[in-house]
């Protein structure tokens, strides 16, 4: 689908086609020194020569030796976040003469563009949609969010050390529909995107762009970067055969590894708010002071919290092991139970943004390693 | 209906968390109308005699005669519920707790034979039962107006006891630990204060107390190890507004090497 050419100096040119169409333009900028994702309103709003140094429990924004625009991997944010809103209004009840008066409130949905999704991320939020959309339960905030969202993918030639998307068979290589997808390529003096589209929208927006056929050497170049994105992380100690997990964690529920990682764990959530597919939420109801109005409000939640597993009488998982039992297990094997897939996009987040270091592709070697031939 | 006679207590403490109820403002106004300020003495030189149906307890027992006196409170008090780091956790005049107190005494008083204090400074749930404890330091003013419309209108209290990183998550925050590597009490910190140090750039200090089910030995060892934290740095910023809070407490006096009791709840 790469079939033309857009030169780095003519990046704007996409941004500015792209809001011509009246959407707000959202993706990755540098915010408190890290790669956030935030409103974009020209070229060099982007992270131009930045990239991140990533381990366990470690994130350092870099500088680059090139000027590459997209030369970073997953940072703290993810675009679950303008999807499914960290907190949201529900409903609102007033007290009247003739009982109670509920208001739901329907939120506004903005056309939003996503600049710079990762192949990761386009199946992250593919889990989110199977969740929101297709699932019994369907959210409306987050089907008309959605709809109104135009996807920017970009190929991924910079993955952090804590990327594992080749073992979960989600990238690097852009393999889901997008509007439009990119590739950066910089060759010496040269410095260009492979640009395609996949939809009507998306096409429409490449019409409109200075763009040119590539090459057979263009297109040999995107691959051969994309490629090594790949290679690098199939080399990296984070690689790991995923075929099994789900068999892997039912047979182990009470493995000793359980018992050491709850040493470690604090119990904090940093796993779950920063994983683009983790979809918990709770709702709080609160009155005002008179008590004439009510509301409830939506708000992200976690497994790891007390009050996720309460029920009469204390809660379910009261205690680390179980929490984090219940978080990796349902992540890795019972998700293809309930939604006919993984639950993890090998993104890494959640081993960067663990405050102490936790990395789930360990504790799945460790499981292995602890278990007893049966 | 009779109006909710609403009392406010002062123990040893700032009076922080009491001005967090005048700081309401247009609330207090809503407040002032729905139930009876009976006894709030910050406010108003009126008092209405007991009993009273919610009573907001301030301060930590730091003397015989305090002790005594939450005692009567309690039984004046259909729900007792207990505000800020004082009342909660004995507050930062629990430092005395890890040290001799007529020391302190008779450095900071000419005369300290005529001081009357006890050993230690304690919370008040080591004296009497409370409904409900708010944590902070000092307490978040919605908070406070949360609890008292929970209790109003006998519903649960929206206080999640989760960490601050949730809260700085859902604010968007980029972690200042992982991508700064700055030492912050957020993962072991009661949620509350809306992650207000983190957002502006530096790490927690703790001042809402532990959350539910902290690991506040895991934090420590990442800061030391990690971190590169001193040990004198992982004690003060255990041994704050909260010191005694158990999880806080029993972590530090592991570091300090300390033989010492683990709460001063004895001297009752």
């Amino acid at each position: 689908m790469y079939n033309f050419v857009l030169q780095a100096d003519d990046l704007d040119s996409l941004i500015q086609a792209i809001r011509a169409q009246g959407y707000e333009v959202l993706g990755p900028v540098v915010q408190d020194q890290a790669i956030t994702y935030g409103p974009v309103a020209c070229a060099s709003d982007l992270p131009r020569g930045w990239t991140d140094e990533q381990d366990r429990g470690h994130y350092r924004l870099k500088r680059r030796t090139d000027g590459a625009y997209f030369g970073y991997a997953a940072g703290p944010h993810s675009w679950k976040q303008f999807l499914q809103l960290p907190t949201r209004p529900v409903w609102k009840a007033q007290r009247t003469d003739h009982g109670i008066r509920m208001t739901e409130i329907v939120d506004e949905a903005p056309a939003v563009a996503f600049l710079g999704v990762r192949s990761c991320e386009l199946h992250a939020i593919a889990i989110q949609d199977r969740i929101f959309i297709d699932d019994h339960y369907r959210n409306d905030s987050y089907l008309n969010r959605r709809a109104n969202i135009l996807t920017v993918a970009v190929n991924c030639t910079a993955p952090a050390e804590t990327c594992f998307c080749t073992s979960m068979q989600t990238g690097p290589r852009v393999t889901l529909e997008s509007d439009l997808a990119l590739t950066e390529v910089i060759d010496g003096q040269e410095h260009y995107f492979l640009i395609g589209s996949d939809s009507y929208r998306g096409g429409q927006i490449l019409n409109s762009l200075p763009v040119k056929p590539a090459t057979a050497r263009q297109l040999q170049l995107a691959e051969a970067a994309v490629d090594r994105a790949a290679k690098e992380m199939e080399s990296g100690s984070r690689q790991f055969d995923s075929g099994d997990l789900k068999e892997l964690l039912y047979r182990n529920l009470d493995s000793p590894a359980w018992d050491e990682v709850a040493e470690r764990c604090l119990s904090c959530a940093n796993c779950t708010m920063v994983c683009p597919t983790c979809f918990c939420s709770t709702v709080e109801d609160s009155t005002d002071l008179s008590g004439e109005t009510a509301e409830r409000r939506e708000r992200w939640d976690s497994c790891f919290t007390r009050d996720f597993s309460y029920i009469s009488g204390g809660p379910v998982r009261a205690d680390t092991r179980s929490r984090y039992r219940q978080w990796m297990t349902h992540k890795l094997a019972s998700w293809f139970d309930q939604f006919d897939s993984s639950g993890c996009v090998g993104c890494g987040r959640c081993i960067s943004w663990c405050p102490v270091g936790i990395d789930l592709t360990e504790q799945v070697a460790r499981i292995r390693e602890l278990e007893e031939p049966s | 209906m009779d109006r909710a006679k609403l009392a406010v207590w002062k123990f040893a403490s700032c009076d922080g968390c009491q001005l967090s109820l005048l700081d309401c403002e247009d609330e207090l106004l809503e407040l002032a109308d729905i139930v009876d300020i009976a006894y709030f003495k910050e406010a108003s030189s009126r008092e209405v005699e007991g009993p009273y149906d919610l009573s907001l307890v301030e301060g930590s027992i730091t003397t015989a005669h305090d002790r005594d006196r939450i005692v009567e409170v309690r039984r004046q008090s259909r729900a007792l519920i207990t505000i800020g780091a004082c009342a909660t956790a004995g507050g930062v005049q629990a430092l005395r707790n890890f040290s001799d107190v007529e020391d302190f005494a008779a450095i900071v008083y000419a005369e300290p034979q005529y001081i009357a204090t006890l050993a230690t400074s304690t919370p008040i749930s080591a004296h009497v039962t409370v409904d409900f404890e708010l944590q902070g330091c000092p307490i978040n003013k919605h908070q406070l107006l949360e609890v008292i419309s929970s209790f109003l209108h006998r519903r649960p209290p929206q206080v999640p006891a989760h960490s601050v990183c949730i809260e700085c998550k859902l604010r968007g925050n980029v972690c200042v630990w992982v991508a700064h590597g700055t030492p912050c009490m957020g993962p072991i910190t009661h949620a509350g204060c809306g992650a207000i140090c983190p957002s502006y750039d530096r790490g927690c200090y703790g001042c809402y107390g532990p959350k539910e089910n902290p690991n506040t030995g895991s934090l420590v060892h990442w800061w030391q190890e990690e971190l590169g934290a001193e040990q004198a740095t992982v004690i003060e910023n255990l041994r704050n507004f909260n010191a005694e809070a158990p999880a806080f407490a029993h972590e530090s006096r592991r570091l300090a090497g300390e033989a010492g009791q683990e709460s001063g709840d004895d001297q009752k």
